[in-house]
């Protein structure tokens, strides 16, 4: 038997051995977390001590020509309410909820929210706080743990006359964060989203780059220090190319109507003025709008949320005589001598189609019919061209699509054909609809926009132009006044002048550019000619005369005994009244604008429409001379 | 016989100082230094109240170890019994007159140290079996007679250290008496009856754990389970550690200790703290360094000539080298977290009291290692 000795020191031989692996074990263990997968720990260990802070960046401004802020930025109050730092959530909402007057709603809301985040990222309980609400939470902010009053920033509206073009903000909706990947990756609290107009087509320039704060914060969240600011980049500004003092003046001729009005610069395609109406107030949305509110903009019949300048449609109604008559005469079916003699209805095929003049206008030529805005004449004419190649000009001059680019609330329209019906209704054209085209009725639905740019398009001479809010935005808008300017300077006639046409990169609409001038004389003839449709509305000052066309698109057919009666629109339902419409260009001398006014319901376009336009005419050219010098200044044009 | 006998009750001073084993001396100097930094860096680089005190204790503590290195090898062998029946008698006197914290009652107040018992009995029962077994003669070691005394002289303290509640301690005072017991032949198939009584009794144990101890072990099974609660200290020990990378974050710069991210990062996770700032280089020295201080103890029991000192020192060193595996193993999430010290680096006086006595007559051994015992 071995001794004791031997037995011990053979047993710690074998305990040894285990002591090696084992201490071999640990050592790889080592190895495995300090060296293989230290990459992993240091990023948890910066998990842990870093935390970030985002703030939102400051919104892009909207200015008009003229610097004059149309949507800005003001200082709000706003109550944050960082959850770890409060002892007791229950009890410091109640105490909230008598200095605030919060509903048990919005708490429960706000509780949930608080439950979805990290306890350290604040909540915003209200962004908005009157002042007195503000200082009433600062007097006793000392027993509110884990409430900040901050002073932070948000979108104001000076006014609401611009708000259909420049739209408005308001808070992320799920619907933003699913379909805007740049809202998502800010994922920054308390950010405004453009939702309609500018605000929404220039929404991820005018948003701006997200900020952060971080900081180095101990196991208990206690901020420990600042590791790293980035202030984050304000939002681009944008400046349009709206007047807002005609905007204003605008909108308060139409504020109690259903009604839309543009303005154009007939060359460059400049909107200087794009009113709706009736409007909304655009900061009840910065802050979350109120049920009330809400349900009155969707309830009013009038529609306030619409802009009617681009989403309204209409049947352009007699307007668009200027462009029948063109189509006409450019595709030389008639000639402006064509006499059609107007008895107040003229019956095609077993159909009588009736003029809006009951006892008919007599012997008409184009510029009479066009001046008196004979239906009868317009029905031959339409007849003889044909509703193909009505479309075709009526396309030309930007009926029927989209004008802007990337307004989401614009409407194309319809400019109706043959291949139009058989595909969009699914039957064969018929004759009559072609005479009710000729007239602007039937299918024939345009935005007030496009009838704006179709009278620019005239008025400048038949060149297409772009129409434009944002200024800056389109490297070519001033190619047409660079060749009107080059042709007065170095006059030339005839085939030398179409030659030099490329050189400047426009495109003239036209074949033969006499017949535009004839439509633009008809229209002159139209409103200063005793016996057009808007004499009443002319101006005799050579400085402010304009050039018009009436129109009334029809909503309900005269019944017969209607008709019998002579009933005045102002004796039907509101509902039923025509619609107003009224086209023009201004100054006649040397055209610079056009217009259109549409007024829903509102009878005649000589009464109701025209008379609008006149004002606003004279004070455009009124302020025409200001927005002149303000181009020299800029440098960018002429 | 007496003829070493008489050489050794001649050895003076001089030859008690030279026969010193000064690697182990140095190592634990070292390790005493690199304890006072660690705990510095706990206090976020200012001399505050854990240094101060911990340095104090190892300054006092050390002398103590060199003290009773000097002390008769015989004297230790005598008085075994006596130190153990002491130390028990302290833990009795837990029971009664312990003080509580957090939920576990482990301290005695003497005024001057609340001393934990359960800490000194780790070297007490290495001590009382060494004595133990040095009489008993080999052919009788598996006797069940002789069997008696060692349970029972294990199972006691463990029961009362286990219900204060403190299993890590427990755990340790077992780890050292049964690798006294085999090394001194008991047979290895006893301990394997003995583990299967303890496994087959272990639902009973469980179901008188108490919560916390039962959330430890579910949570060392699965770390995620509840990263915010129980599993937390692991994550973010795992989180500091493996953070430190090769050379470590710096001195002072253990982002992990100095945000508090990091628990009892003075106690049992000082490892951790080390191993944060000092990096994979820092963590493999302080693990050498303990290997070092094993082996030189193994080598006091290979040249100690009586069976009494081999005993111990193997026995001390086996225990020495599971609370170093212990301590580790927890730290680096291979182990359950129990609650045990890291030796000489962790705070704590008594833990610190223990390893030094322990130490001290493993160093006794050395001096003494000649002296034949009777």
């Amino acid at each position: 038997m071995m001794s004791k000795s031997k037995l011990i020191s053979r047993r710690m031989f074998i305990l040894g051995i285990a002591k090696t692996v084992v201490f071999a074990g640990i050592f790889g263990r080592l190895v495995s977390l300090q060296i293989n997968e230290s990459k992993k720990y240091r990023t948890l260990s910066d998990k842990n001590r870093f935390r970030e802070w985002r703030l939102a960046p400051q919104r892009g401004i909207i200015k008009d020509y003229f610097d004059v802020e149309i949507a800005s930025n003001e200082k709000v109050y706003q109550l944050h309410i960082t959850p770890e730092n409060s002892s007791n959530i229950e009890t410091l909402f109640f105490r909230l909820k008598n200095i605030l007057n919060l509903s048990n709603k919005k708490i429960s809301f706000l509780k949930k929210k608080i439950k979805k985040q990290k306890p350290w990222e604040p909540i915003i309980v209200s962004d908005n706080l009157s002042w007195s609400e503000f200082s009433r939470i600062n007097l006793f902010l000392h027993e509110l743990p884990g409430v900040e009053p901050i002073v932070s920033i948000a979108r104001v509206y000076k006014d609401t006359s611009s708000s259909h073009v420049v739209g408005y903000v308001s808070q992320v909706s799920a619907k933003d964060l699913k379909n805007k990947k740049y809202i998502r990756d800010m994922a920054v609290r308390g950010i405004a989203v453009g939702k309609t107009g500018l605000e929404k087509k220039h929404d991820q320039d005018m948003i701006g780059k997200v900020g952060f704060q971080r900081y180095e914060v101990n196991a208990y969240g206690k901020r420990i220090k600042q590791i790293h600011h980035d202030k984050g980049k304000a939002g681009i500004d944008y400046k349009t190319t709206i007047d807002l003092e005609v905007q204003k003046f605008a909108a308060k001729l139409i504020e109690d109507k259903a009604a839309s009005i543009n303005v154009m610069d007939i060359y460059n395609g400049d909107i200087v003025a794009m009113v709706s109406s009736p409007n909304y107030d655009p900061n009840a949305f910065v802050h979350g709008v109120g049920n009330k509110y809400w349900k009155y903009l969707i309830e009013h019949e009038q529609k306030p949320l619409m802009n009617k300048a681009v989403s309204g449609l209409y049947p352009p109604g007699s307007t668009i005589k200027t462009i029948v008559g063109l189509s006409a005469l450019e595709n030389d079916v008639v000639s402006t001598n064509l006499k059609v003699r107007c008895t107040g209805s003229i019956d095609f095929y077993g159909q009588r189609y009736h003029c809006w003049k009951k006892k008919g206008h007599g012997y008409m030529d184009m510029r009479t019919a066009i001046k008196k805005s004979c239906d009868v004449y317009f029905y031959e004419i339409a007849r003889r061209l044909g509703v193909d190649r009505l479309s075709e000009t009526a396309k030309k001059f930007g009926l029927g699509k989209r004008v802007l680019d990337g307004f989401t609330e614009e409407r194309p329209g319809v400019v109706p054909n043959t291949k139009w019906k058989k595909k969009y209704i699914g039957q064969n054209w018929y004759l009559g609809e072609t005479l009710h085209s000729g007239i602007g009725q039937g299918y024939y639905l345009s935005t007030p926009l496009q009838l704006c740019l179709m009278t620019a398009q005239l008025a400048n001479g038949g060149y297409k132009i772009k129409p434009q809010i944002i200024v800056g935005a389109d490297k070519n808008r001033n190619n047409l006044k660079n060749y009107i300017k080059y042709k007065k300077e170095n006059p030339v006639e005839g085939i030398t002048a179409d030659l030099i046409i490329p050189s400047f990169s426009i495109n003239p609409l036209f074949r033969n550019q006499e017949n535009i001038n004839f439509i633009k004389e008809a229209m002159y003839a139209s409103t200063n000619e005793v016996g057009g449709t808007s004499y009443r509305s002319r101006i005799t000052n050579k400085k402010f005369m304009f050039a018009g066309k009436t129109g009334s698109s029809q909503i309900k057919r005269f019944t017969a005994e209607q008709r019998e009666a002579e009933v005045k629109q102002n004796q039907i339902i509101y509902k039923d009244r025509d619609h107003a419409l009224f086209i023009a260009y201004a100054p006649v001398q040397n055209p610079k604008y056009a217009i259109s006014v549409v007024v829903e319901h509102g009878g005649s376009g000589s009464s109701a429409a025209a008379p609008i336009a006149k004002k606003v005419i004279k004070k455009v050219l009124e302020r025409d001379a200001l927005r002149v010098s303000k181009i020299n200044q800029i440098g960018k044009d002429i | 016989m007496l003829e070493s006998g008489s050489i050794h009750s001649q050895l003076s001073f001089r030859d008690k100082i030279l026969s010193l084993d000064y690697v182990l001396v140095c190592s634990i100097l070292l390790l005493g230094i690199i304890s006072m930094f660690a705990m510095y860096s706990t206090d976020n680089g200012n001399f505050d109240y854990h240094t101060k005190s911990h340095i104090s204790r190892f300054v006092v503590f050390f002398i103590f170890f060199l003290l009773i290195s000097f002390l008769n090898l015989k004297i230790w062998h005598q008085t075994s019994t006596l130190i153990y029946v002491f130390f028990f008698i302290l833990l009795l006197g837990v029971k009664y007159f312990g003080l509580s914290s957090s939920g576990s009652q482990r301290w005695i107040n003497f005024y001057f140290i609340n001393l934990q018992p359960s800490e000194l009995m780790k070297v007490g029962l290495i001590l009382f079996l060494a004595k133990y077994y040095h009489r008993v003669p080999l052919q009788d070691v598996n006797r069940i007679k002789f069997l008696f005394l060692p349970i029972i002289s294990l199972i006691a303290p463990i029961l009362l250290v286990i219900t204060q509640p403190d299993l890590g301690t427990s755990l340790l005072i077992a780890a050292g008496g049964v690798s006294v017991a085999w090394l001194a032949g008991v047979r290895i198939k006893f301990f394997a009856y003995l583990s299967i009584i303890f496994i087959s009794l272990l639902p009973i144990a469980i179901s008188f754990l108490k919560p916390y101890q039962k959330a430890r072990i579910l949570t060392f099974l699965n770390p995620d389970r509840d990263p915010l609660g129980a599993g937390y200290q692991i994550i973010q020990s795992k989180i500091a550690i493996g953070s430190g990378g090769f050379f470590g974050k710096g001195f002072l710069n253990g982002s992990q200790s100095y945000l508090d991210f990091l628990p009892e990062k003075h106690t049992d996770f000082i490892f951790t703290l080390f191993s944060e700032e000092f990096g994979f280089f820092g963590s493999v020295s302080i693990l050498l360094l303990y290997i070092l201080i094993i082996s030189r103890i193994v080598k006091i029991g290979d040249i100690t000539r009586s069976n009494f000192g081999k005993l111990y020192c193997y026995g001390f060193a086996t225990a020495f080298f599971v609370y170093v595996v212990v301590n580790m193993g927890m730290v680096l999430g291979l182990l359950p977290i129990v609650g045990a010290p890291l030796p000489i680096l962790s705070y704590g006086g008594s833990s610190m009291l223990s390893i030094m006595l322990g130490l001290g007559i493993a160093m006794s051994c050395r001096v003494y290692k000649d002296t034949p015992i009777g």
